[in-house]
């Protein structure tokens, strides 16, 4: 692969909260993100996968610099982009930017799609003829006609919006953007164009991708290569074929089985149902009530990431 | 061969628009479930398949009402039930399962109270008796620690133990019918699969017989034996559902399959691109014209 432009390095982030204590007057440490390093090269997708709550999130937030890391530092082309020394605001923005899950709310519903898209150039000092080619270029690039610019955002459909929305990411021609749940508020047949679109427009810019989604068959469909979480730390990565053809960590296992895949939901279907539950898997810590929700107030368990493949890493859990 | 146990016939359900026409919602859509078996309603939003659930249920909301057509459920037509006596019907003989279980929970009164109301009113039983029932119905659909969790307000739970609170609810009297909209859309894939599961195992034990409305054709798929695919208030194809997958004939659905990223299908070399509905039917206005509907099968699983 080619260069590496964005590095995370031992990200941890952790939010304090009140109501600990035997009283519930106390404070206590919500730990959301533990330890997570991982590296992305110029033009690949990478996809954090894991269930709600997981820290996926909270990563894709510290890479855009909305949420300040507790420790370990990220770096864009090699110079930090938190802590001190850090970019400005301003110079960051053409570094990363991202796509929301909710095209619509993440609109302002009262600015034309021109005046949205034009703010961030403004900014950026580029004003008058270069500012509004830049904007029809960029609109047909994503599938709209520049003339639909004039419109505002609830004029256009879901997917018309979220096509906005992309655009409003791509038009600082930053070099990494950061897909939070790109497609999943999306019907099948919009959500397929959405996938095209955003493969085509990697092509054509030469993006780099951080795909945060829960569904793994947009996932397997789009990534280069993949980091599975589960309660605020990476238990498996590897490469795309190697976390779905060969997953070695119960947990990607076990997130793979629940996908509702026809062809794996037909073939299940000829085995004998298993009536049990399931076992959980290793690692999984259980509530004292016999609940699946592992408690996120305790530091998770030591445990290591290994290495067992060439680009293929998994979390053992240390007995 | 047995009679089916819900049988709609070309039901029609209008908008009632200016100057005394209507503005078709359904046109014309006809399928049978027989007793025990689970079918599905595959669409994208729009396309009529909750219409077609809520009509079921006689929850159709004015404007909305069915202009023509029959829904029969053991052999009587739902239309033509009084209010009184849909509503005796509802929740006892059919039942179901909403998509956002903390809106279709009170919030002011313990779950298992809730389900308690359900052998009050439709089983005539006192509602000491009633939530001693409520423990067994929470115990029934897996949740751990029922009689604690009986007293718990909804809020006190997980997005996944509301959802088994309202199978719990909806299974409290052993319904012949359960109708399922997109329950599990709002679920985490591991939650989803273990409601599926109980979903099916529950079915399967009691033999009641499923109408499962999704936009997601791998849940279709885990969880129904026939499905219907419906588009623009119609349905346009019905089949078994490997046969359904196997081999789809109409266009649409064939534009759908394709436009499903499927697992596994990703070649070594280079991300090919998913199928654009758009461009493989021009004119989506002819679409409802033509539909395949295969012939029930003898012997169907009963």
């Amino acid at each position: 692969m080619s260069e590496t432009i964005l590095e995370v390095d031992n990200l941890h982030v952790r939010f304090p909260l009140p109501g600990g204590g035997v009283l519930g007057t106390g404070k206590r440490t919500l730990y959301a993100v533990s330890g997570v390093s991982f590296s992305l090269a110029k033009g690949e997708c990478l996809s954090i996968v894991g269930e709600s709550g997981c820290g996926k999130s909270t990563t894709a937030l510290s890479i855009m610099g909305l949420q300040e890391p507790s420790e370990g530092t990220i770096r864009f082309r090699g110079k930090p982009i938190v802590g001190p020394g850090a970019p400005s605001r301003m110079a960051r923005a053409k570094a990363a930017q991202m796509v929301f899950q909710d095209p619509y709310a993440s609109l302002n519903p009262r600015q034309t799609v021109n005046a949205s898209l034009l703010q961030p150039l403004k900014l950026h000092g580029i004003t008058g003829s270069e500012a509004s080619d830049r904007i029809a270029a960029l609109l047909t690039s994503v599938g709209l006609t520049a003339e639909q610019g004039t419109r505002f955002p609830h004029e256009f459909s879901g997917g018309q919006r979220q096509r906005i929305g992309i655009a409003r990411a791509l038009i600082l021609e930053p070099e990494i953007v950061v897909l939070d749940e790109p497609v999943s508020a999306l019907d099948v047949s919009i959500r397929a164009q959405i996938i095209n679109l955003l493969l085509d427009l990697q092509d054509e810019f030469g993006l780099s991708y951080v795909m945060i989604s829960h569904d793994l068959s947009v996932v397997e469909h789009m990534s280069d290569r993949v980091l599975v979480m589960f309660f605020s730390q990476i238990v498996e990565q590897g490469g795309w074929k190697e976390i779905f053809e060969n997953p070695q960590h119960p947990y990607t296992r076990r997130l793979i089985d629940a996908i509702p895949d026809p062809d794996a939901a037909l073939r299940r279907a000829h085995k004998p149902t298993e009536t049990a539950t399931p076992p959980p898997p290793a690692g999984w810590r259980f509530g004292s009530d016999g609940s699946t929700q592992p408690n996120v107030f305790s530091p998770p368990e030591a445990s290591e990431l290994v290495d067992i493949g060439p680009d293929h890493k998994v979390r053992l859990l240390r007995d | 061969m047995t009679a089916p146990l819900l049988e709609v016939k070309d039901l029609h359900v209008g908008l009632p628009a200016a100057g005394g026409q209507s503005f078709p919602i359904l046109q014309g859509v006809s399928f049978q479930i027989m007793p025990g078996e689970a079918f599905g309603l595959v669409g994208e939003s729009g396309s009529g398949k909750s219409v077609t659930s809520l009509a079921t249920m006689g929850l159709l909301k004015r404007p909305l009402r069915a202009t023509a057509g029959e829904i029969l459920f053991q052999g009587r037509d739902l239309l033509k039930l009084s209010k009184r006596e849909m509503r005796r019907l509802r929740g006892d003989r059919i039942a179901m399962i909403f998509q956002e279980p903390m809106t279709a929970l009170n919030p002011l009164v313990t779950v298992g109270r809730q389900i308690a109301e359900m052998f009050y009113l439709h089983q005539g039983k006192s509602w000491a008796e009633g939530e001693k029932l409520a423990i067994e119905a929470l115990a029934n659909v897996r949740v751990p620690n029922p009689d604690r969790r009986a007293r718990n307000y909804p809020h006190q739970m997980s997005g996944g133990l509301r959802q088994r609170v309202m199978i719990a609810m909806a299974m409290a009297c052993n319904p012949d019918l359960l109708i399922a909209d997109e329950p599990t859309t709002a679920l985490d894939v591991t939650v989803q699969a273990e409601v599926l599961r109980l979903i099916k195992e529950l079915c399967t034990e009691r033999g009641t017989a499923v109408l499962f409305i999704s936009h997601d054709l791998g849940v279709i798929a885990s969880v129904c034996q026939r499905v219907g695919v419906m588009y623009d208030g119609a349905l346009v194809e019905e089949n078994w559902t490997e046969a359904l997958f196997a081999d789809p004939r109409h266009d649409y659905t064939k534009g759908l399959l394709g436009a499903l990223p499927r697992l596994g299908s990703r070649s070594e070399h280079g991300r090919q691109r998913l199928v654009d509905i758009d461009s493989i039917i021009a004119d989506r206005s002819v679409l409802t014209q033509t539909r395949f509907i295969s012939p029930r099968e003898k012997g169907a699983p009963a």
